[in-house]
Order: C-alpha cells, then sequence, then structure tokens
C-alpha cells in the first residue's frame, strides 16, 4: 500500500503526551516538516521553555537546552552567538514569552538576533492549571480570574506580534492559526518563512500561533476551535506583520 | 613577561581574553563596569564577542546558552546585579555549565553603596539561588590573583563542568597595581562529548535540567552531591602567613586577607606570635588548613567586611575547639591594619605582654 | 622604604592624573606600588581624591590611615586630609585656593600658590603639575628624572603637553628649593 502520510523526521518517536484537543502536537509536527524540508534538522538547537511547551526538548529529533522560564531566547541568543552558523529556535508558550519573559523578547528584537521564535498563544498559562496570562482576554474565566477578567485591573491582552514588529530588528514576524485546515497549510508558510530568513541571516523572526487549551478552557476540542476562531482572532491582529523587502526577495 | 599597570576590573578582562574565553554576555554596574567596558574596547579584536544584554537575567541565560554550546564564557557583575542572575546561576548548576562569574562585591543590603564589602560571602559559597548547589568561588587580593585566578577559574570550570564564581570588591576592582601578564598555562584537554551544536552524526542530546518524578530527583541530587563532594575533597586552596608558630590566628580573604598580613608583621615586631590563614578558594572552604591548627592555637579572628558570615565556617573547621571572635567593618569602609592589631590585642589581653 | 601619597581636590583639577604620574614614575622603577582613586558617588563632582603607595618591597596593606604625603589642590581638601599626615610627613597646599590658619607645627607645610603660577604659564590646569614639583623632592623612591621619563609616555598622545607639564613641574622644584 502506497503511504500517504509519515512522521517528519524532525520528530522523534515519542508519543505526544498533550491533552486531547491540544493544538501543541499539529505546530510541532508543522516546525518538525519545516525542520526536515530545509535539511536542516542535525542543524538546529531548538530552545525549550517551561510550561506545556517545555516537552517539545523530547519530541524534536534536534538537539535541545532546557531554559528557565521566560528565559528561552535569552538561553537560545547565548547560542546563537557561540555557534552562528547553526540554526536556533525556541518553542514558547504565551506565558513564556509575553509574561515573565517579554523583555527577551522586545530586546532580541531589537537587536535583529538571528534566532527563530515560535509562540504557542492558547492566552492561558496550561502546565500550572489554567491561570489567567496577560493573553487572556476580557471577561476570560480562568482560576485567578473566576469571575471574568477585568482588563481595568489586570490589564489588556498583550498582542506580543504586533509589538515586536515595530522593532526594526524584527524582518519577518507572522500570526497565524491551527484552527483549520486551511489556516494549518498558512501556519507551516509562516514558520518555513521564519526559518529561512535565519538561513539567510537577515534577522529575528517571530511565528505567532493561536492554539487551544481544551482542558483549562472547560471546551470540548471542536468547541475550542469555535471559540478560538470566534473571540481570539477578533483580538489579535493576524497575517503576516512584517516582512521586509529582504524577507520578500527570499 | 610583561609587567603593566592595569585597574583591578580590567585586569580581569585581560585574563579572561587570554583564557581563551570566547563570549562575554554582561550589563553595566558600579563598581564592576570596567569590565564590560574593557572587553568592548579588546575583545572583538581578539575574536571574541561582547554583548551588553537588556539586563542581569538576559546576560546570565544568554551564558547558559553559549557554554550549552561549549565555549567558554563569562560574565560580571556587582551585587544587586548578581542577586539577579542567581536564577540562571542554579540552573547552570544543574546543567553543570562551566562559566565564570565575577562579583565586584559592593555593599548591601538593597541599593546600598559602591565601597568594598564581604557581604556576599553566604550568597557566593552556600548556592546563592534556590536548590541545593555550590558554586566554586575564588577570592583574589592583589592585582596578580585577579589575574592568575581568572585563568585558573576557566580551567576549574572545565574540569568540574561548574560554574566558578570570582568574588572580587569594589577597591581590587578599582585600584591599579602591577601585574604580570604571564602566558597561559597549557590547559589540558576537557571532555566535550555532552555539548549541543548540532547532531550531525550522533544522537541528539538534550541539556535541561527537569526532574520529572521525586526519584529521579533525588537520583539527580545524589549525583551532585557526590560531585561537590570530590571538588571538596581536592580543590581548598589557601595561604598560611607566620601560622606555623602562631598562638593567634586571624582568617581573612580578599582585601582584609592582604590588610591583615600588614597586622601580622606588626605584631611580630612587638612580639605577639600572630599569624594568618588566607582563604583563596571560599567554597570549598580549605577547612584542611585548620587541622594542624585547632588543637594548639589560642585564640582567632575572622577579618571581615559584614556582620559576621565566614566566621561559621571557621567556627566549624576548628570545632569550636578555641575563641573564635569577629572583627568586622561595613559598608563600604576598610580596617586599618592597626585597628585590627588593636582588637587582637584587646581581645586576648595582650596590649601589656606585648609591649616590649 | 615607602611612599605614601594623599592627593585631593576639585573634580577637574587633575587630581587622578597626579596620582597616575606618580604611579607610573614607580612603575618605570620596578618599584611595587598601588594607586587607589575615590570612586563612586564622588566622582559625579565636587572632591575627588586618590591615594598613591609606592614602595621598594612588596604592599601587604593598601588602606593609608595616615600619609607621608598630600597634596591639596583646594581649602575642602585641605579640611579633609590636612589631618591624615603623619607627624613629620609633608603637606603641598595650593595656597591659591585655599588659604589657613592655625596650621599644624607637627608637619612641613608648603603653600604654594600654584593656579596663579600655572596661569603665568598660560594654562590654569596644571597647577596639578606645580604642585607635584613641589613634592618631588620630599619623595623617597620617585625623582624629577623618573617623572620626566613617565610624562614622555603618558602624553604621547598629546605631545604638546609634556614640554609644558614638565615646566610647570620645575616650577614647583623651583619654588621649594627656593
Amino acid at each position: 500500500m502506497e503511504k500517504v502520510f509519515a512522521r517528519s523526521k524532525g520528530l522523534t518517536d515519542v508519543p505526544f503526551s498533550f491533552c486531547p484537543g491540544c493544538t501543541h502536537g499539529i505546530i510541532m509536527r508543522l516546525i518538525a516538516e519545516v525542520l526536515e524540508e530545509l535539511d536542516i534538522i542535525e542543524d538546529t538547537i531548538g530552545i525549550s521553555p517551561v510550561g506545556c511547551a517545555g516537552f517539545s526538548q523530547d519530541f524534536f529529533s534536534c538537539d535541545f537546552i532546557g531554559a528557565a522560564h521566560g528565559r528561552a531566547q535569552a538561553v537560545g541568543i547565548g547560542a546563537k552567538r557561540a555557534l552562528p552558523d547553526k540554526i536556533v529556535f525556541t518553542y514558547q508558550g504565551d506565558g513564556d514569552i509575553a509574561a515573565i519573559g517579554t523583555q527577551h523578547a522586545i530586546h532580541a528584537a531589537a537587536r535583529g538576533e538571528k534566532i527563530t521564535s515560535i509562540m504557542v498563544n492558547n492566552a492561558i498559562f496550561g502546565m500550572t492549571g489554567g491561570q489567567m496570562a496577560p493573553t487572556s482576554l476580557e471577561g476570560m474565566k480562568t482560576v485567578t480570574s473566576p469571575y471574568g477578567k477585568d482588563v481595568s485591573t489586570t490589564g489588556y491582552p498583550i498582542d506580543m506580534p504586533t509589538l515586536v514588529a515595530n522593532l526594526p530588528g524584527a524582518v519577518y514576524v507572522a500570526s497565524v492559526s491551527v484552527d483549520s485546515p486551511k489556516n494549518i497549510a498558512q501556519a507551516k508558510k509562516a514558520i518555513k518563512k521564519a526559518f529561512k530568513v535565519q538561513q539567510a541571516g537577515l534577522g529575528f523572526s517571530l511565528v505567532s500561533l493561536l492554539s487551544t487549551c481544551p482542558t483549562n478552557w472547560n471546551m470540548s476540542p471542536s468547541d475550542s476551535l469555535k471559540w478560538l476562531r470566534e473571540n481570539m482572532m477578533p483580538v489579535y491582529k493576524m497575517g503576516e506583520l512584517k516582512v521586509t523587502e529582504e524577507v520578500e526577495s527570499l | 613577561m610583561e609587567r603593566v599597570l592595569m585597574k583591578g576590573n580590567e585586569i580581569i578582562g585581560e585574563a579572561a581574553i587570554r583564557s581563551g574565553c570566547k563570549l562575554f554576555f554582561g550589563y553595566p554596574i558600579t563598581p564592576s563596569t570596567e569590565v564590560i567596558e574593557y572587553l568592548s574596547a579588546n575583545f572583538p579584536r581578539a575574536g571574541g564577542t561582547v554583548l551588553q544584554a537588556e539586563d542581569e537575567i538576559g546576560a546570565i541565560n544568554m551564558c547558559y546558552g553559549a557554554s550549552c554550546t561549549g565555549a567558554r564564557v563569562m560574565t560580571a557583575s556587582s551585587s544587586p546585579g548578581i542577586s539577579l542572575k542567581q536564577e540562571g546561576i542554579s540552573y547552570s548548576a544543574a546543567v553543570e555549565l562551566p562559566m565564570v562569574i565575577v562579583n565586584v562585591n559592593r555593599c548591601g543590603p538593597g541599593l546600598g553603596g559602591l565601597g568594598p564589602a564581604q557581604s556576599d560571602y553566604f550568597q557566593s559559597t552556600k548556592g546563592g539561588g534556590h536548590g541545593d548547589y555550590r558554586v566554586i568561588t575564588l577570592a583574589p587580593s592583589t592585582a596578580q590573583e585577579l589575574y592568575d585566578f581568572t585563568m585558573q577559574a576557566f580551567d576549574l570550570a572545565d574540569k568540574h563542568r561548574n560554574p566558578v564564581l570570582i568574588l572580587s570588591d569594589g577597591f581590587l576592582g578599582q585600584t591599579m597595581e602591577p601585574v604580570v601578564l604571564k602566558e597561559r598555562p597549557k590547559a589540558p584537554e576537557y571532555d566535550k562529548s555532552w555539548i549541543v551544536n548540532g547532531s550531525k552524526g550522533r544522537e541528539k542530546r538534550i541539556l535541561a535540567s527537569y526532574s520529572l518524578t521525586n526519584e529521579i530527583g533525588e537520583k539527580n541530587n545524589l549525583y551532585w552531591e557526590k560531585k561537590y563532594n570530590g571538588i571538596q575533597e581536592t580543590e581548598q586552596q589557601w595561604e598560611e602567613f607566620y601560622a606555623e608558630d602562631a598562638e593567634y590566628l586571624l582568617v581573612s580573604y580578599g582585601t582584609t586577607g592582604r590588610i591583615c598580613k600588614s597586622t601580622v608583621l606588626n605584631a611580630r615586631k612587638k612580639g605577639i606570635k600572630l599569624g594568618l590563614i588566607r582563604p583563596i578558594t571560599l567554597w570549598p572552604f580549605p577547612d584542611k588548613a585548620f587541622i594542624p591548627y585547632k588543637d594548639k592555637v589560642k585564640g582567632m579572628v575572622t577579618v571581615e567586611l559584614n556582620t559576621g558570615q565566614m566566621i561559621e565556617d571557621v567556627k566549624l573547621a576548628v570545632e569550636c575547639k578555641m575563641p573564635v571572635h569577629l572583627y568586622r567593618r561595613q559598608g563600604g569602609m576598610l580596617p586599618t591594619e592597626n585597628e585590627i592589631l588593636n582588637y587582637v590585642e584587646d581581645k586576648f589581653g595582650l596590649s601589656k605582654e606585648g609591649e616590649a | 622604604m615607602m611612599d605614601k601619597v594623599i592627593i585631593a581636590g576639585f573634580g577637574g583639577q587633575g587630581v587622578m592624573f597626579l596620582g597616575k604620574v606618580l604611579a607610573y614614575a614607580g612603575m618605570g622603577s620596578d618599584l611595587d606600588l598601588l594607586w587607589i582613586p575615590s570612586y563612586g558617588p564622588e566622582m559625579r563632582g565636587g572632591t575627588a581624591n586618590c591615594s598613591v603607595i609606592l614602595s621598594d618591597e612588596e604592599i601587604n596593606s593598601p588602606v593609608i590611615d595616615y600619609s607621608d604625603a598630600a597634596i591639596v589642590l583646594n581649602k575642602p581638601a585641605y579640611d579633609k586630609f590636612a589631618p591624615r599626615v603623619k607627624p613629620g610627613g609633608v603637606l603641598i597646599v595650593n595656597s591659591s585656593l585655599a588659604k589657613l590658619e592655625d596650621v599644624r607645627d607637627d608637619i612641613t607645610i608648603v603653600q604654594i600658590p600654584a593656579t596663579e603660577m600655572a596661569n603665568e604659564l598660560g594654562n590654569t590646569s596644571i597647577a596639578n603639575m606645580v604642585c607635584l614639583g613641589a613634592l618631588l623632592p620630599s619623595l623617597n623612591l620617585v625623582d624629577y628624572e623618573k617623572v620626566e621619563k613617565t610624562m614622555d609616555k603618558l602624553t604621547k598622545k598629546r605631545p604638546q603637553l609634556l614640554e609644558v607639564n614638565l615646566t610647570a613641574i620645575n616650577k614647583g622644584i623651583s619654588f621649594v628649593n627656593e
């Protein structure tokens, strides 16, 4: 029988341990496929954070460094500065990159660090059990905002890609989603472009992916996808937010 | 060999370059700033990378990332900055990453002042951050030692796969003193089979420190404990000064260590048999230095720039077999050699018999 | 043998440079030495001071409680450091900027109108070198020849300063000798 689908060589044979309906698995597969297609698996160093995204170190087949919470980009920059010819990417949740590690994201972009950051935004702290994140939406119920997120006291959702896109050192910034086959295909294109940007040494690249957390959202996987489409996509600016001329001509 | 006059902080920078250090990540803070200034001016033409990070946390985590690739890397800061780095140092100790961290100790707590202090002794020698780890800590007391110990620090870090801290202070950092720029002793080859640099031709590697279960956690702690015990056994360093026939001993390191040498010489002129033990490694604390003296010396005085931190290790080392007193100055003040001698004479009732 | 010297004045009066001249003169003679700046907030304006220890044997304690000599370039520096000179020591006072009353009689005080003398030489900023000249005859381990050699190196980037600095030092020496 003809084999129509196989696990990417960018992934190990360790089974994903994510909750049912979580979209981390899709995103990791897309990255793995990109690493394989660009033939850079053996030249890549991934940086895993703390949080659900931290499991990435076991699932990708490239070398990995585990960072402290929020520090993935600083760690990645250290590795990249030491080995400029290698490909370095960080795989981070929204808590990691938009809460405790915001300063590193901003300055990585400001300095045009030649690394790629993948941000998985599910608007909540997943690993610790569903606490409010800076990316949580107005009125959103979480275990630390049980009456709904009150933006007047806890802040408005941070749109990290938009923020980063304003900085000259960030040359490619995209905000995509993995809620439908069409969007998944677009997401993969964005991820591939971000890695190509790094291969060409053009500057900092960031791809943010809207993701679901059915467990902590207390929804079924299909309701989660619907909720993402109806609630998150209107709040977060979607699409390619920054493509410099050099990136355009890649 | 070249004998030059340089500021202590600059000497550290020069020694790092000559030690094969390849990357420096830092953030400016008085009184350590000349380290990053010197390297910014001189490191690039030696093929090194200097990056002024967004903050101390960024800097230490960049060291972490660079060290994972097997490169020699250093950072430098002063007390409040070192506090900020502690999380990263803890992670580096857990992942067993060689790196050199310089603390040009200023006084505290809080913002404190810029004067020399030894108030970070506990922080340096007892772990400093969370979790149960140790950092090899070297305490230079002269310009030459700043140079020599920086070189040694890189080798110790590689040898034991552990962060090494150089505990200097604002006085040593800012003062100019002649230093001989010795050639680097040939470093042995160190095992680098653990580094992460792309998995070409081998299995993928992960450098991380999460203990998934308590059983794994305990196994890891036992592993680190064994390593630390080994370092305690083999790496203690100290200097003895007129100690052999001493009836009383001063114990002091760094800037006060050298002040105490003058105190000892003055005491000897007065017929007081005073000596000095000057710890060079603060962790591992050189308790072996005290073995020949703990049953024969009448008393000891630790001289420190804090409220009495090293004195705890001295009391343990002599098993409290004799009185151990503390003479200290704080807040950036340094004691004079005579102040210390007056204290010793007073504490041990030596003034009369001492007057020849 | 040792020379412990304290140098103090306003920021901008060349206090640190004066100390460096002594330190590098010591380097040229293979002496052990320390150049110790006051650092921290003090260097951001107000008074500046540094100290230099020169020795023909190893220097242990770097802390000066009483100095063998001091150069004070203004009145606040005089008030602060005159009491820190050991009995029998030497104090060089820039009398252009410090009028003295009730002076100590257990030390040698040289009152030299250094700023005026510097102005006569056409460069007010070399009052520090005039004072250095006034101190040199009292030092054990550094003399004019050693300073002259050092000055050559220290002014390499601005050679026009070599001659004027040496002239100022000589004026200071002559003032004391007269």
